[in-house]
């Protein structure tokens, strides 16, 4: 375990001296600005607006960064064969890949807490007053942070058997219908067969559940998150990740390096 | 009796490809091979003879499709075997983002090496492959030849017993390929086994103690490298100097280079070739044994493969 956490050090590492994840807090920061920007000009509902829209930037530069390095992690390793002479070392392949999901993950949380940290300094700043339920805007960036450990780990889990085309793209889908599970739980009986309602019901419970991570709106208006969320949230995450990490274990353990 | 440091048995890789990966491709058949504890090994054979594919197996990089491998005496799927070996990857490719110091560092960490071993290991290494001035920049600006070396310190960091090297002069100039030579000599005065492929034929005569030539898949043969060749004088050579024509009909089998000649005979017709050679009018400069190469061997193995390939092709089977 020692290893996976000398890994991690080295993920974290190359993700910090890679540009493009300065770029992407650049682009944060134009977010900041502009949320600002539009704050000023809704009149009475900056709030909403700074909120919604630095939440929505959070979320989406970590997206794009849990889906593109997610799936290079270990197929980049591949491509460059940079991991061969790692393997060829008392190194476990669950090692590597716990190592290589810990480091994104540890990424993500440095980024995440850094762009959470400005949103909450341009609420300060439009506001110029702070209530107890500001800080929801905190647990809001700690549920984002949670849905990119699942993406990272649904990236990881689809690198390890396809090409990384098809892991970002396998990988995007499960994103996309993962947000809709709830409306996939709902579907009313009437409109499909007996057989499509119970693979519907079957298929909702088998794909993350990513709406349950959204509080925006509580974030917007102030309101606090009982505490029960935080925690269901916390522990479904990790049971998810711990399944699909397990998964790609299972697959990369037995792959043949090119 | 210590067991062989490396140890091969019916070692086999099989590739699926084609249509839903109904045909089957053998990189590697049948490995039975031994390399003994504190031995050069060279792995000889010409590009997609399996020698990576062994060493890949090897290093359980690959998984075998039959055949089992020990290193040490312990099973390769061990993975305290990887304690005591070093590995140094063909063309090998490292974190480009990492300076050489901090990719040993990290290395050494991933061996357990406490802080101050770290750093004194590192520095030994950097200055054992001639990179003691380059260590603290970052590996994107390395040439090829200086990632060969921080390959080679990587392989050879963590004092293992046994090192394996996928070709490891490739890409190197030669001063590169000397000084790579000379690590790997010394490696052996240390009492490390040293396993290393290559197909550069007069690498693995200068340094093998024994040599194992790979085709087509398949171990052609095993032993040192004088061993394999016939060490037997096969023909002489005269080497000669000649002024003007001769329509001395021996004259014109000969090998010219402005007025020189080389001419190659059978060691019994040698006197008269000499005979032959004084009448037209030359003067002899020299008359030399030819002995067998192992570049002759390895050419002949090489020759005789690609002739069964044809006839299978032929034969369509």
């Amino acid at each position: 375990m020692k290893r996976a956490g000398v890994v991690a050090l080295n993920t974290f590492r190359e993700a910090v001296r890679d540009r493009v994840l300065y770029n992407l807090l650049f682009f944060a920061l134009v977010m900041m600005a502009a949320s600002i920007i539009a704050g000023q000009i809704s009149i009475g509902i900056e709030q909403t607006v700074i909120v919604t829209l630095g939440l929505s930037a959070i979320s989406l530069i970590g997206l794009l960064i849990s889906v593109f390095i997610g799936v290079g992690l270990v197929s980049k390793e591949m491509d460059k064969r940079t991991l061969y002479a790692l393997l060829a070392k008392p190194v476990r392949r669950w090692e590597f890949l716990l190592g290589k999901f810990g480091g994104l993950v540890l990424t993500l949380a440095v980024n995440t807490a850094a762009m959470g940290l400005g949103l909450f300094l341009a609420l300060m700043y439009a506001k110029q007053t702070l209530e107890r339920g500001d800080a929801t805007v905190f647990v809001a960036v700690y549920f984002i942070w949670l849905k990119l450990a699942l993406v990272v780990a649904l990236a990881l889990l689809f690198s390890c058997f396809t090409t990384p085309l098809l892991a970002i793209l396998f990988t995007a889908g499960v994103y996309i219908v993962g947000l809709y599970v709830q409306e996939l739980r709902n579907m009313p009986m009437q409109v499909m067969s007996p057989g499509m309602t119970a693979f519907t019901k079957w298929l909702s419970y088998l794909l993350p559940n990513f709406e349950n991570f959204n509080i925006m709106a509580m974030a917007a208006h102030s309101r606090q998150v009982p505490g029960k969320l935080i925690v269901q949230n916390t522990l479904y995450t990790a049971i998810y990740c711990a399944i699909v990490l397990t998964g790609a274990i299972l697959v990369f353990s037995r792959r043949n390096l090119k | 009796m210590h067991a062989p440091a490396i140890e091969t048995e019916n070692l086999t890789k099989e590739y699926p490809h084609g249509f839903l990966n109904l045909k089957k491709k053998t990189s590697l058949e049948g490995l039975n091979m031994q390399v003994d504890e504190g031995e050069i090994f060279g792995f000889i054979g010409p590009n997609g003879a399996g020698k990576t594919t062994a060493i890949k197996l090897l290093m359980r990089l690959i998984f075998p499709t039959a055949g089992s491998a020990r290193i040490l005496g312990k099973p390769i799927s061990d993975i305290e075997m990887h304690r005591d070996v070093g590995y140094l990857p063909e063309q090998p490719f490292f974190y480009d983002y990492l300076t050489a110091e901090e990719l040993l560092d990290y290395f050494a960490r991933i061996h357990d090496l406490t802080a101050s071993d770290r750093k004194e290991r590192v520095q030994q290494m950097l200055k054992k492959v001639g990179l003691e001035t380059a260590g603290k920049i970052q590996l994107r600006k390395y040439s090829k030849g200086m990632l060969q070396r921080v390959g080679m310190a990587q392989a050879i960091l963590h004092d293992p017993k046994v090192v394996i090297l996928d070709e490891p002069m490739s890409g190197l100039d030669p001063v590169g390929r000397r000084e790579v030579r000379d690590i790997i000599l010394a490696l052996k005065r240390e009492g490390k086994t040293v396993m290393f492929s290559t197909h550069i034929l007069s690498d693995a005569e200068m340094l093998c103690d024994r040599v194992g030539v790979i085709v087509g898949g398949k171990l052609r043969g095993v032993g040192a490298p004088e061993q394999l060749v016939d060490v037997k004088t096969q023909s002489m050579e005269i080497f000669f100097e000649l002024t003007g024509q001769s329509t001395a009909p021996l004259l014109a089998k000969a090998t010219r280079t402005g007025d020189r000649y080389r001419l190659q005979v059978p060691e019994a017709e040698l006197y008269g070739a000499i005979e032959q050679v004084r009448a037209a009018g030359a003067r002899i400069l020299s008359v030399t044994p030819v002995r067998a190469t192992l570049e002759e061997f390895f050419m002949n193995l090489v020759g005789a493969d690609g002739a069964q390939a044809a006839a299978v092709e032929v034969s369509g089977k």
